[in-house]
């Protein structure tokens, strides 16, 4: 690993006590400048987590960045290894944090598959809606933490308030604001309470309200714009080499969803709105997030009005048993596209299982972003493209 | 010049009084301005704020500056292996003294000034700018990249913006006719526009007056110009390897150094210790009582004075206020962005500004 990285920092500042001018002026008039090394991280405030950056810097622009990852891995893949199918929807939605209860169905639905197993219909619907509530909650999250970024710390403050109430919302049915473990194999743990699809299509007008708060507040403000437009562009090319899904490739132009192109649960029957970009900029990416919140409303919208009464789960045996054989699903969580390839033995637990998390190809393109941008657009960047720091490192 | 109300016959006693009073305003309104950071930030942003600490019965967080304070104090002072380390220790106290200097100099309230310098605004906007030397200094001492960074773009700031602040005062001058702070103040109460209503300058020098607040936001490093200490960008910019009491200094220079350009503002603009445009508070007392029909009051000039006092700090706070609120509202701007907003806007602004001002001045 060591290998990969640039030089070693040598512990001496450039330009600092005990050591020469940054600046070297040269016969003839030419002004050359020493380049800085600089390591953004792993404890550092707009990297929100442990990722850490190395750059080298000319002055304030960068002129290369290598992003070293691993300071968060947990050896969820090998964990999960270990245990049985139960625990492993508890253990899926601990590594992208923010959207948990979208990580629990993508494995749900692996074992459901391989099981060849009917979810009754009213389950279906409930993930849906679950899912859904599940994205806004993420997309809250990164509305509020990129105008930290860029200097404007109300936004958070602002986006937490409607965060809570889907938080309280969610605790209703699931007992829990952040790790939800509310999925099951073949549904979800129980029905939900009364009152909540009432209160759901209450909150909508709230998030609704609340979005175009954002858009008032943001994008009228001219710092914010000229932050934000322009920097970072990222190409549509560029981006699907990378594996770049989610926002952050729909900010591109390219309206890639598996919601739409291969559904799961009940999207097929849904009008699942997939909003896009043109630039490709910090600022579409933004953007994204709150057309995408929008669209979220009302895809649950629509799930209110069809969910039928019925059974959420089917009984299972004591002990769940994939039979051998191996299965890849594809769900589209907040970040962008999550999969898992669940290989099994027979046994009670997987024989391996392989997750393919969004934020890790996200971040794989950011060498791309950075280069020859100023560190202050790196802040704008790193903020832009969505990831989680456990979901990189798993 | 003419004495103020501090100055006593002995030497001693006025210099004694003077500190006292000077070191009591350094030390209270910079905790004011503080408090309202806490509490104006906390209720534009839909929190409470700091609630449980508090003096006696009164809680609201008063008292949180206080336990700060405290608290800093009792932090382990670490200064790091490769620093410099005697300027590491003394930059704290070159950002902090200036902000403490500018005071004697600034009138608060008729007769109420530590010393009417004939070069009044040269001396306060000379002396405020020293404390970024102050920030270079913690930036380079500090042997950190993070701190380093922080301390070029603090200098290219000061460079960049300490025209726009000298070219809006600079109007103020050349419309006064005079340097002194006590003199411009009291200019202001006779200025009419068109030779017929009273105003203060802020009117006639509303470009002077927005080049000089943006200039002031920028020379503070308050958002939406704090690149220099940009949390989420280079960490906290010259005092990231800072702890304890230096640390608490570098707050306090920060919020003294807002006191301080909200009053050199106050006086060069908002019309100093006058209430209304050319109005001091005894003279709108008794022209109230005499609507009511009541005798005009003698007031004693002490306590003329301490009126005056209290309206220069309502309008030292009210720009504190907007200071505060413009840290709710805007992101940070880039670098490049601020040079670009500085030489090719606000300079050419100014500078547009001091030659209507100049013809406006030998027209009237």
């Amino acid at each position: 690993m060591t290998e990969t990285l640039p030089e070693r920092d040598a512990g001496v500042l450039p330009g600092g006590p005990g050591e020469g001018l940054l600046v070297e002026v040269r016969d003839g008039g030419d002004i050359v400048t020493q380049e800085m090394n600089l390591n953004i991280g792993p404890q550092h405030p707009a990297t929100h987590g442990v990722l850490r950056v190395v750059i080298d810097l000319d002055g304030e622009r960068i002129s290369r960045a290598t992003p070293v990852i691993g300071y968060m891995h947990r050896g969820f893949e090998k964990l999960a290894e270990a245990r049985d199918y139960r625990q492993i929807i508890a253990l899926v939605n601990r590594h992208d944090w923010l959207s948990a209860f979208n990580n629990e169905l993508g494995v749900a639905m692996a074992v459901e598959t391989m099981m060849e197993m009917e979810v009754p219909d009213r389950a279906q619907w409930i993930r849906v809606i679950m899912c859904e509530w599940g994205r806004i909650l993420n997309h809250l999250m990164f509305v509020g933490s990129f105008g930290l970024e860029l200097g404007a710390i109300t936004p958070l403050f602002f986006a937490f308030r409607e965060r809570e109430d889907i938080q309280h919302l969610m605790e209703t049915a699931t007992g829990g604001r952040l790790h939800f473990t509310y999925n099951r194999i073949g549904g979800v743990k129980e029905d939900l309470p009364a009152g909540f699809l009432q209160a759901s299509a209450k909150l909508i007008k709230v998030i609704r309200r609340g979005t175009q708060q954002y858009r008032d507040l943001l994008f009228g403000n001219e710092i914010f714009m000229a932050r934000t437009k322009g920097v970072g562009v990222l190409p549509p090319q560029i981006a699907l080499e990378y594996g770049v899904s989610g926002p952050t490739l729909h900010a591109t132009g390219i309206g890639e969803d598996s919601r739409v192109t291969q559904p799961y649960a009940k999207y097929g029957e849904l009008d699942v709105p997939v909003p896009v970009g043109g630039n490709g900029d910090s600022f579409d990416r933004f953007a994204m997030l709150l057309d995408r919140i929008d669209a979220s409303t009302y895809i649950i919208d629509q799930a209110l009005d069809r969910i039928p009464p019925g059974p959420c789960n089917v009984k299972l045996p004591k002990i769940v048993k994939a039979p051998e054989g191996a299965v890849y699903t594809r769900t589209e969580a907040p970040l962008g596209q999550l999969g898992y390839y669940l290989v099994s033995d027979g046994k009670k637990n997987p024989w391996r299982l392989k997750m393919r998390t969004p934020s890790f190809y996200n971040i794989s393109m950011m060498p791309y972003l950075l280069e020859g941008a100023l560190l202050s657009d790196m802040i704008a960047i790193l903020g832009s493209v969505f990831f989680v720091v456990g979901d990189v490192d798993r | 010049m003419e004495p103020g109300l501090l100055d006593f016959p002995s030497l001693g006693l006025s210099i004694a009084v003077k500190l006292l009073i000077m070191v009591g305003f350094f030390l209270t309104a910079p905790l004011v301005a503080g408090y309202m950071e806490h509490k104006v930030l906390a209720h534009q942003q839909d929190r409470l704020g700091p609630m449980e600490a508090g003096i006696g019965p009164i809680k609201h967080g008063v008292g949180q500056l206080v336990a700060d304070g405290a608290k800093f104090i009792q932090k382990e002072d670490i200064v790091p292996t490769a620093a410099d380390k005697w300027v590491f220790s003394l930059a704290p106290g070159v950002a902090l003294v200036p902000a403490l200097v500018v005071m004697l100099v600034l009138p608060l309230g008729p007769g109420l000034f530590g010393e009417n310098l004939g070069a009044g605004v040269f001396f306060a906007l000379a002396v405020s700018s020293v404390s970024v030397l102050g920030v270079l200094m913690a930036a380079w001492s500090s042997a950190n990249k993070y701190s380093l960074m922080g301390g070029i773009r603090a200098a290219a700031q000061l460079i960049a913006y300490e025209l726009p602040l000298v070219l809006g005062a600079a109007a103020v001058v050349l419309q006064a006719g005079t340097l002194s702070l006590v003199s411009i103040v009291e200019a202001q109460a006779d200025f009419r526009i068109f030779g017929l209503l009273p105003m203060w300058f802020v009117l006639p020098h509303a470009i002077g007056f927005l080049l000089f607040f943006v200039a002031s936001l920028a020379e503070l490093n308050r958002p939406p110009f704090d690149m220099p200490i940009a949390d989420s960008e280079i960490i906290f910019g010259h005092m990231t390897e800072y702890t304890g009491i230096k640390y608490a200094f570098f707050m306090l220079a920060e919020y003294a150094g807002m006191v301080v350009l909200s009053a050199i503002a106050t006086v060069l603009f908002l019309g100093g210790w006058y209430v209304l445009p050319g109005v001091t508070v005894p003279e709108l007392i008794n022209w109230v009582v005499a609507f009511f029909g009541a005798g005009p009051f003698e007031f004693h000039p002490v306590v003329a004075g301490l009126l005056g006092v209290g309206v220069t700090m309502g309008k030292i706070f009210t720009l504190v206020f907007v200071m505060v609120w413009f840290r709710a509202t805007f992101p940070r701007l880039r670098e490049d962005q601020l040079q670009r907003m500085s030489w090719l806007i606000l300079i050419p602004l100014g500078l547009l500004n001091i030659v209507v001002i100049a013809i406006a001045k030998v027209l009237a």
